[in-house]
C-alpha cells in the first residue's frame, strides 16, 4: 500500500486552497467564490473587453498568481519542460465547451466544492453531474481515447502564457482607461490586488507541486481505485466547511448557510446545474484535467494546456456576448441549447479520437 | 523486453498504457518525460503489488516494474 506520507502534499494543498478561498471571500471576493477558475477567467475576458457584461469585468490577480506560482515552482523543482502540439484545436474546443458547461452551473469544479462547503445545495446536483461526466470520460479512455503525443518545444513557447500573466498584471495595476472594472455585481467584489496575487502565487505553487486536480481525483478513483487525488478534493471541502463555520461565527463575510434558494451567485434549476457539470466533467477528463489543473500546467511549460485555457477564455466571452451564461434567475434558453450542442460536440471529439485497443 | 514509451502522453494515459502492458507480464520498462506520470505510474504499480525502480535518463525517466 502507498504510504500516508505520499498523500500528505495533496491533502495539504487541498487544505490551503480551501482556507485561501474562505480568506479571499472575507477580504472581498464574492461569497462562495473565493477561488473559481471559470468565473475568474470569465471576469478577465470581460476586463479586457472581450465581452460587455458589466457585472463580470475584472482582471483577477488570483489567476495571474496561479500561473506565475506554478511557473516559479516548476522552475525551482526543475520540472519546467516545455511541450506542446498534442491536438491543439481539439483542446481549444474542449476548453470552450468546459466553459459553456461551467457558466451554465455558475462555477468550475473548484467552485463546486467551495459552494458545497458553503452549504449551497444546488452544488450537490452539480457534483452528481460532474461524476456522471467523468464516468462517461473514463469510458472513452478505456476505449483508447487519446489526444496523441506532445513534442518538446522551445523554452519561449512555454514562457508565453506566464508573459501574458505579467502583461495582465501590469494592466490591472496601471488601470488604463481602456480596460474594464465592474462597479456592481460579482466583478466589483474583489480582494485587494496584492492579497489576491499572493494567495494565487501560493496556491499555484502548491497545486503545481501536488498535482491537485478535481477531475483527476474522481477519475482515478473510478478507473484505477487510486484515491490519492481525491483526498485533495475532500480536503478542500473540509477546509472550506470549517473555515465558513469559523468566519460565520466571527460575523465576517462568508459563512455556512445551508439551502437551495438564495445562494450566492447560483440558481436553483437542478437539471441544468447537473447537465452543465456533466459537460464540465466529460470535457475535463478528455483534456486530462480540470480548469485549475489546465491553468497550473499552462504555467509549467505545457502549451497544450495554455491552448485549453484560451479556449475557456474565448468560451466565456461567447457565453456573455450571446446570453449563454446563467444568471441567479436561472439558465437561459440559449444556454441550454449551447450545453446540448457542447455535449454532442465533446462526444464526437471523444469518438473521433478513440481507437480500438 | 516488455516496454512502453509513454513520453509525450498526458495523464492518465501513461498509467493506462502501463496497465495494459502489464497484462503481457513483467519486467516492464516504462519511459515517461516528466514527474507527473513518473509519480502516477509508480503509485499505480505500488498500489497493485509491483516493485518499481526508476532512474533519470537524460531529460526523461525510465521505470522498471517487476512483480
Amino acid at each position: 500500500m502507498t504510504k500516508v506520507r505520499e498523500h500528505l502534499p495533496v491533502i495539504l494543498a487541498g487544505l490551503v486552497v480551501g482556507i485561501a478561498s474562505v480568506v479571499l471571500v472575507a477580504l472581498g471576493n464574492p461569497v462562495n467564490m473565493g477561488f473559481c477558475i471559470a468565473c475568474f477567467l470569465r471576469d478577465i475576458a470581460g476586463g479586457v473587453g472581450l465581452h460587455q457584461a458589466p457585472i463580470v469585468q475584472y482582471i483577477r490577480p488570483e489567476i495571474i498568481g496561479l500561473v506565475l506560482g506554478a511557473l516559479i515552482m516548476a522552475l525551482a523543482g526543475k520540472e519546467f519542460k516545455v511541450r506542446g502540439g498534442s491536438s491543439p484545436m481539439t483542446r481549444f474546443v474542449l476548453g470552450f465547451c468546459v466553459m459553456v458547461g461551467a457558466l451554465m452551473f455558475l462555477g468550475c469544479p473548484l467552485r463546486m466544492v467551495i459552494r458545497l462547503g458553503g452549504g449551497d445545495g444546488n452544488a450537490i446536483l452539480g457534483l452528481i453531474g460532474f461524476i456522471i461526466g467523468i464516468f462517461v470520460g473514463t469510458l472513452f479512455l478505456k476505449k483508447g481515447f487519446s489526444l496523441k503525443k506532445s513534442q518538446p518545444q522551445p523554452k519561449i513557447e512555454g514562457l508565453l502564457m506566464p508573459a501574458v500573466g505579467v502583461g495582465l498584471l501590469t494592466l490591472v495595476i496601471a488601470a488604463p482607461a481602456f480596460i474594464f472594472f465592474s462597479t456592481e455585481g460579482p466583478g466589483s467584489m474583489r480582494a485587494p490586488i496584492a492579497a489576491a496575487l499572493v494567495v494565487g502565487l501560493v496556491v499555484g505553487a502548491i497545486a503545481q507541486r501536488s498535482r491537485l486536480c478535481m477531475a483527476g481525483g474522481i477519475r482515478d478513483a473510478m478507473m484505477l481505485r487510486d484515491f490519492h487525488l481525491l483526498m485533495g478534493f475532500v480536503a478542500i471541502f473540509v477546509a472550506v466547511l470549517v473555515g465558513n463555520l469559523i468566519v460565520g461565527a466571527m460575523g465576517l463575510k462568508g459563512g455556512f448557510t445551508p439551502g437551495f434558494a438564495g445562494q450566492a451567485v447560483a440558481h436553483t434549476d437542478g437539471l441544468w446545474n447537473l447537465l452543465g457539470m456533466v459537460l464540465v466533467g466529460l470535457g475535463s477528463v478528455l483534456l486530462g484535467g480540470c480548469p485549475l489543473r489546465q491553468l497550473i500546467l499552462s504555467g509549467s511549460g505545457n502549451s497544450d494546456s495554455s491552448v485549453a485555457v484560451l479556449g475557456m477564455v474565448v468560451g466565456a466571452a461567447f457565453c456573455h456576448n450571446f446570453g449563454l451564461a446563467s444568471s441567479t434567475d436561472g439558465p437561459s434558453f440559449a444556454g441550454k441549447v449551447a450545453v446540448i450542442i457542447g455535449l454532442v460536440l465533446v462526444c464526437v471529439i471523444g469518438v473521433g479520437n478513440t481507437k480500438k485497443a | 523486453m516488455n516496454q512502453v514509451d509513454a513520453r509525450g502522453y498526458s495523464c492518465p494515459e501513461p498509467v493506462l498504457m502501463t496497465k495494459n502492458a502489464l497484462k503481457n507480464g513483467t519486467p516492464l520498462v516504462v519511459l515517461v518525460d516528466n514527474e507527473t506520470p513518473l509519480q502516477n505510474v509508480r503509485r499505480f504499480a505500488a498500489n497493485n503489488g509491483y516493485q518499481v525502480t526508476w532512474k533519470e535518463v537524460g531529460e526523461d525517466y525510465e521505470l522498471t516494474i517487476t512483480k
